[in-house]
């Protein structure tokens, strides 16, 4: 058996190399960097979509009953799609980061656990919702969803908890390299939690709204102007334009942590090399040779954002060895495209607030459909960005301050050939999903479950 | 009973759920492969579609669920099986998105071709995922996967070798076998003609099972003298007795047309060998030497998660009851809703 394998076995018998780990790390960054795309619309998107039904329910409007069907038939695809992601990520905790996972796995455990009854209550009222439409009552139909909704929350609360946990590690003693005493509670809850779950879900509803207002902007810029493209527009986009200014605050919310407990994240994130007072924020810039160039200085600006203070002393790189410090480049740009896309959803979301309120005619006018569709991507530019800058942010570390990523990640050889293999997985994935939500959008929409009765006789625009 | 085996406890039951009601999911796909061509085997991958589809996705959270368990209550165990197995849980990892994602694309599509394409990822990677699962735990039973703190084992032999192989074609025959058991049951109320074909792929299973489970013990006797000893020991005997019984019993009710009372013994036969095995290895997690108490996590983080799967469990297990009540029943007539001022 053995023999048939043995080139095999000399490749394997290599030692892991930094190419290796390298390849861990991209893998991880895309396989999560997927899921949270399709995870925000599985927190959002049942919302949007009771809504939905609910208004049908109490207005009798065709358009709005056919909206919720559609949507609930891409939720459908988009949940299988997020529940394999999430399971593949499941495991990379602990195929790529075993070092992690060896001895901190019981530290973030609580959440984890928790998480996964959140998943359970999910699938299962979820394949309610999606199944049952012909099988319950209207009513109990609506009811069921709810669950849905509440167990989006608690288990990206959850999740995201873990994470920054990875942030701002607490509520363990560390002997000797071994585990002496857990408090789960404190690691679950720990001062990161508050700002970076509440970013997040944020985001979840700014990302889904924006997204599939964004289908039907682009279908009244095809001149689809009826008044069910008009309505699957102007919900989701009502629901995130909303949530654009909240997000601003939040993330300032944010910004004020990190900058009290991560300010060596901050300092990339600014581009910061020295420490000192009355600190400049910085537009744009490359850094190179330890010093941030080309940036448009604002002074004192960082120290008034950070700590409501212009002459507030601000951290800079040179507080850690250069062993410590995270890629500049690769966090600034990330933090600015954040805070850029934003600022730019957040113009539109006023633009559409003053249409909405002195000018409804002009809700089909071309520039604004154009800038409207462009919030979608903008969205998850936003989000992917984020991620990044919390993420690579807090490099070399994986546990802040405790574990570097280096010591984590799993000894084997051969993570480039995973990579390779997850690459081209992740890539046809993305195809199929893609392709088969644009049939979904464009096909006359067909029965969930077998034989469901009102979405056969409905008339479809 | 201290409560890091209470939590391995909890964590075997969400194993045994998921070999139950996952591993139908599985085998469904298996019979999707084999249904005949793309015309003829139409109703049967109807069939399929129909029993899974509501239900695939809260089974499925059962593996998930177990992993979290186990680096929450047993991390070195975790990394060290995860580190050692990296290439079988990769490629069940790839295998997952397969299904997963084939299968719901499948059901989405209209037109024979793309449902082709769909349909062949779903069934190609229902079949191949079991596999590399069974061959994860034959190489743990066969004391292949040192814990994380002693290092790595084997990338190669502690999967491929002749206890994993042989596991992991039992998977893969338990799968097809239970989804025969359990399909025959909804197809006596979705396609009364189906029956007698299923009928005769789950003896044909059920058959196929028992040799290969045999065929097991030999392997193991040979492969996993460690195992073997302790496989004999009264009470794993005792369930592997249990188990061949509730086998044989299974094929007398199939061949009767107790097509109820042999989802009970079916499911019990498959449970039956997870627990023998769970009762050889007892107290050690991973034979040879690592044992429960050497690697538990600290006690106050078993206590919290007792807890919460105490009290997640209360609301699980209505959610759970109401979603397979609902459909098994027949649906409701569409004119009600009409009735009920639902337009
Ligand atoms: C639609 C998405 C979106 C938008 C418009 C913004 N963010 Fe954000 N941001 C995220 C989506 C996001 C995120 C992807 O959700 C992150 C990653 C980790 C987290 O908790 O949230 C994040 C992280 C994140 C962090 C790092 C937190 C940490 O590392 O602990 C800061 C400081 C900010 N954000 C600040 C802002 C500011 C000042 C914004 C003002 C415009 C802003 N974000 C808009
Ligand atoms: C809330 C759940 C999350 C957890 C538990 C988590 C965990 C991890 C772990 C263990 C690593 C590897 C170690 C390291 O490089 O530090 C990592 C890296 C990374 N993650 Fe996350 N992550 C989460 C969310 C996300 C999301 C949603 C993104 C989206 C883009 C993301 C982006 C990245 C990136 C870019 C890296 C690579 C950083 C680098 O190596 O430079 N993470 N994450
Ligand atoms: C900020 C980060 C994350 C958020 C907000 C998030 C949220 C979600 C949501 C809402 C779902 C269910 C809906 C859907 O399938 O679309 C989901 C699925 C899943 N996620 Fe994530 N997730 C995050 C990161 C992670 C990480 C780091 C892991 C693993 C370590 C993970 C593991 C899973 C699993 C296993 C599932 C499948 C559950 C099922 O079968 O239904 N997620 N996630």
């Amino acid at each position: 058996m053995e023999s048939l394998l043995s080139p095999s076995i000399t490749y394997l018998a290599e030692a892991a190399t930094p190419g290796d780990f390298a390849a861990a790390r991209i893998q991880m960054a895309l396989s999560l960097g997927w899921h949270i795309i399709i995870a925000s619309f599985g927190v959002a998107m049942p919302a949007i979509t009771l809504f939905m039904e609910w208004r049908g329910h109490r207005t009798g409007d065709v358009h709005y009953r056919l909206l919720a069907r559609r949507w609930a038939r891409a939720m459908g695809v988009l949940f299988a799609v997020g529940a394999v992601s999430g399971t593949v990520l499941s495991f990379e905790m602990g195929l790529l980061w075993p070092g992690l996972m060896g001895t901190y796995g019981q530290v973030i455990g609580l959440p984890f656990t928790l998480e996964g009854f959140a998943f359970f209550i999910e699938a299962i009222f979820l394949g309610i919702y999606l199944y049952g439409w012909d099988r319950l009552s209207a009513r109990a139909h609506m009811w069921s969803a709810v669950p849905v909704l509440i167990a989006g929350i608690v288990g990206t609360f959850c999740v995201v908890s873990a994470n920054a946990w990875m942030n701002q590690p607490r509520g363990f003693d560390l002997v000797d390299g071994r585990i002496t005493g857990v408090d789960p509670l404190g690691a679950m809850f720990n001062p990161a939690t508050g700002p970076q779950s509440v970013h997040m879900m944020v985001a979840a509803f700014m990302v889904t709204g924006f997204c599939m207002a964004a289908v039907y902007a682009v279908g009244m810029l095809r001149g689809r102007t009826d008044r069910y493209h008009r309505l699957g527009f102007l919900v989701p986009f009502t629901v995130a334009a909303v949530m654009a200014p909240v997000q601003v605050g939040v993330g300032d919310w944010a910004a004020h942590h990190v900058a009290t407990h991560q300010p060596v994240k901050l300092a990339a994130m600014e581009g910061l090399y020295e420490t000192q007072r009355g600190a400049p924020l910085h537009l744009g810039g490359v850094a190179i040779d330890g010093e941030l160039r080309y940036a448009i200085e604002i002074p004192n600006a960082l120290s008034l954002l950070a700590h409501w203070d212009p002459n507030a002393e601000i951290a800079g790189l040179n507080t850690v060895p250069a062993d410590q410090r995270p890629p500049v480049n690769v966090v600034h740009w990330s933090f600015q495209l954040m805070v850029g896309a934003g600022f730019a959803m957040l113009a539109v979301a006023a633009a559409f607030a003053f249409i909405w309120r002195w000018r409804r005619g002009w809700l089909t006018n071309r520039w604004f459909l154009r800038a409207a569709a462009l919030c979608g991507p903008a969205a998850v530019l936003a989000l992917e960005a984020g991620w990044t800058t919390t993420e690579v942010g807090r490099q070399p570390w994986v546990v802040y301050g405790v574990l570097r990523t280096h010591d984590a990640v799993n000894t084997a050889p051969g993570l480039r050939t995973g990579l390779v293999v997850v690459l081209v997985v992740y890539t046809l994935l993305t195809v199929a999903t893609v392709y088969v939500l644009r049939r979904l959008a464009r096909d006359k929409p067909v029965p969930v479950a077998p034989r469901e009765s009102d979405v056969e006789t409905f008339p479809v625009p | 009973m201290t409560s890091a085996d209470a939590l391995l406890g909890v964590l075997f039951a969400a194993l045994t759920a998921y070999a139950l009601f996952g591993g139908a999911d599985f085998g469904a796909g298996f019979w999707d492969l084999f249904a005949g061509g793309a015309r003829t085997g139409m109703r049967q991958r109807k069939l399929i579609e129909h029993a899974i589809g509501p239900i695939w996705e809260a089974n499925h959270v059962w593996l998930i669920f177990a992993m979290v368990l186990l680096w929450t209550a047993f991390p070195a165990v975790f990394a060290g099986v995860a580190a050692t197995m990296y290439i079988p849980l990769t490629c069940a990892a790839l295998g997952i998105i397969g299904r997963g994602a084939g299968f719901a694309f499948r059901k989405t599509s209209g037109t024979l071709g793309r449902q082709r394409i769909f349909g062949a990822l779903f069934a190609f990677s229902s079949v191949v995922t079991p596999f590399f699962l069974g061959a994860v735990a034959g190489g743990i039973a066969s004391g292949r996967v040192p814990p994380w703190t002693a290092g790595r084992g084997n990338l190669l032999t502690s999967w491929w070798n002749p206890t994993s192989v042989a596991t992991g074609a039992l998977a893969v025959a338990v799968c097809a076998y239970l989804a025969a058991v359990f399909l025959i049951f909804d197809a006596r109320r979705e396609a009364p003609d189906l029956v007698p074909r299923l009928r005769r792929r789950a003896l044909w299973a059920g058959a196929g099972t028992g040799v290969l489970a045999v065929a097991g013990l030999v392997v193991v006797e040979l492969d996993a003298g460690w195992l073997a000893d302790r496989l004999w020991r009264p009470v794993p005997a005792a369930l592997v007795v249990v188990s061949a019984l509730a086998g044989l019993a299974s094929i007398g009710l199939l061949a009767a047309g107790r097509y109820a009372a042999v989802r009970v013994t079916g499911g019990l036969a498959v449970a039956a060998v997870l627990w023998g095995w769970a009762a050889a290895q007892y107290p050690y997690l991973l034979p040879p030497a690592t044992t429960v108490s050497g690697m538990a996590a600290t006690p106050a983080v078993m206590r919290a998660t007792l807890w919460a799967v105490l009290a997640g469990a209360v609301i699980l297990v209505p959610s759970l009851w109401w979603l397979f009540r609902l459909f098994q029943m027949p649906l409701r007539d569409p004119s009600h809703r009409a009735a009920g001022g639902d337009r």
